[in-house]
């Protein structure tokens, strides 16, 4: 026994599994009580008190939506293609979560430093287009079809812009190392150098996670509920918590990019995450407020400023920020 | 060990899954193995230390180009094979002489043992990992066809900018201030109009 734990391999198994079994754990608490907390701020943005009957001001209001989303019916419609419309939830919700094993969240903790942990994130955000899409495909359902068609669109046409303003922090680090990033912004943060970035990222961080006011694949009104029309229990629930997983997924990759991480004054090393989750609450608070303030982009709005006005700003701002660094080497 | 394990995992979900996008029937499950081969074989690269490379295999071939193929085939709503007996029939004879050539090849690469091709590249830097190597590589010795490469997606891309403008030759009509907007539905609805003759090109 003792032989099998002296065992290298067998060690950097182990803890690499308890550390997976945290962030998982942490994370899917975190995304429950973030869905109360939306519900709450929404109740108070609206004037009404939000969910307070269940538990001590409604505290245990995640727990009771849970139990409820097990015990509700499943149904599937009668066309369905049956394997793609079980598959399209997991998809929702495993990229969200496999982003989060390279994400520092204190000096001594991330999942797993690879030298190419940006790259993995934007590969896991273009893979969450498949749930949207073979959701609204395998419904068989004409508004699920047009919220998944939509959605594609969307996300590709944002994901480039995404893709461009993460560059400018890639030119000043010269790493693609979150865990590089994060040591880069030891004294100033790079939302600093970076403003323009930050601002292109947030935005295209709300158009691909689809929320207001880029919601438009599930834009109620015209789509009765977009792509997961025909979605009930617990594969409902899953694409909520694949929605809230990604909200705090990407808010997470904006604070290690642009915020500066656990980086902060006064804590030990040892408490240094609590400033990456205070962060990272700011963000997500600020998402919240975004939805409740504006209303919902139209089609031809929306790829008007992906394209005409994003993408043109993201490509400036890479253009600058090379010339820049390029001076302040050769100076 | 483990490396050995983790190797033949991915290999035999990708070569089950490249068989299967093959002999599947249904386009759509077909592209979905397709998806799944592409991240295999992303996995086996990280296996090779080549994590760029593996990295850009998901973003571009899975993340990009898959989602496109999907979005055609199922706005297409392939369901059973239009094309007649004959049609078929020539298909599967173009697909044997391929895939026997295919083989051909590979059976004497193998049999010489890869000898064949350029010298094997220098291993990267640890430290600086594959990217860097990539990079330096790109932008020093390979820079001319890699501009030769940007050229060509250039000329693509304006290629198709001018297709679709000189088609849609009344797309803003549609977009008039407050009247919904008809989503992914401007090609087909104005080639009526290009072909009465009302694009800008037949004016000039």
């Amino acid at each position: 026994m003792k032989a099998l734990f002296d065992n290298p391999d067998f060690q950097l198994v182990f803890w690499a599994l308890v550390k997976i079994a945290i962030i998982l754990n942490g994370l899917l608490g975190l995304v429950s009580y973030m869905i109360l907390a939306e519900r709450k701020i929404a109740g108070r943005m609206q004037g009404r008190p939000g969910p307070n009957r269940v538990g001590p001001a409604g505290l245990l209001q995640p727990l009771a939506d849970v139990i409820k989303l097990f015990f509700k019916e499943e149904f599937i419609p009668a066309e369905a293609n049956r394997v793609v419309f079980h598959i399209a939830p997991m998809l929702a919700v495993i990229p969200a979560l496999v982003t989060f094993s390279v994400i520092p969240i204190g000096p001594n903790f991330t999942v797993t430093d690879i030298n190419v942990g940006l790259l993995l994130f934007l590969a896991m955000s273009s893979i969450g287009v498949y749930a949207v899409t073979l959701g609204g495909w395998s419904s068989n359902n004409k508004y699920a079809l047009l919220g998944g068609l939509r959605s594609s669109a969307q996300m590709i046409s944002y994901e480039l812009a995404m893709g461009l303003s993460t560059i400018g922090v890639l030119l000043l680090t010269g790493s693609l190392s979150l865990v590089q990033i994060v040591k880069a912004q030891a004294a100033i943060p790079f939302f600093v150098f970076q403003p323009l970035a930050f601002l292109i990222f947030m935005i295209t961080a709300l158009a691909e996670t689809n929320r207001a006011p880029f919601d438009l694949p599930e834009a109620e009104a015209e789509l009765v509920a977009g792509f997961h029309t025909e979605y009930s229990s617990m594969k409902f629930g899953l694409f909520f918590l694949g929605e809230f997983t990604n909200v705090i997924t990407i808010c997470a990759v904006a604070t290690t990019l642009f915020l500066g991480g656990w980086n902060g004054p006064w804590l030990p090393d040892s408490l240094k995450f609590v400033w990456f989750f205070l962060k990272l609450a700011a963000l997500v608070f600020v998402f919240m407020w975004l939805r409740w303030t504006f209303p919902r982009f139209r089609y031809d709005q929306l790829m008007d400023l992906g394209w005409k006005v994003l993408l043109p700003l993201s490509l400036a701002n890479v253009m600058v920020t090379g010339a820049a660094v390029y001076w302040i080497h050769n100076r | 060990m483990i490396a050995q394990a983790v190797f033949a995992a991915f290999a035999g979900i990708l070569v089950v899954s490249s068989l299967l996008v093959v002999l599947h029937k249904n386009p759509v499950t077909s592209a979905l193995f397709l998806v799944s081969a592409f991240c295999s074989l992303a996995a086996i690269y990280l296996t090779l230390r080549a994590e760029f490379l593996g990295m850009v295999q998901v973003i571009v071939y899975a993340g990009a180009i898959m989602v496109l193929f999907l979005f055609v085939i199922m706005y297409l709503n392939l369901k059973t094979d239009l094309e007649s007996g004959a049609q078929i029939a020539v298909r599967r004879g173009i697909g044997w002489i391929a895939g026997g050539v295919l083989v051909a090849e590979a059976a004497a690469f193998l049999s010489r043992r890869w000898t064949l091709g350029p010298a094997a590249a220098p291993e990267p830097m640890a430290a600086a990992g594959n990217t860097q190597a990539v990079g330096q590589v790109l932008y020093t010795r390979y820079l001319f066809p890699f501009e030769i490469t940007s050229m060509l997606l250039l000329v693509a891309m304006v290629g198709a900018i001018v297709i679709s403008k000189s088609r849609g030759a009344e797309p803003k009509a549609t977009f008039e201030r407050g009247r919904p907007a008809a989503p992914a539905a401007e090609p087909g609805a104005s080639a009526p109009a290009a072909a009465a003759g009302r694009d800008p090109e037949s004016n000039a």
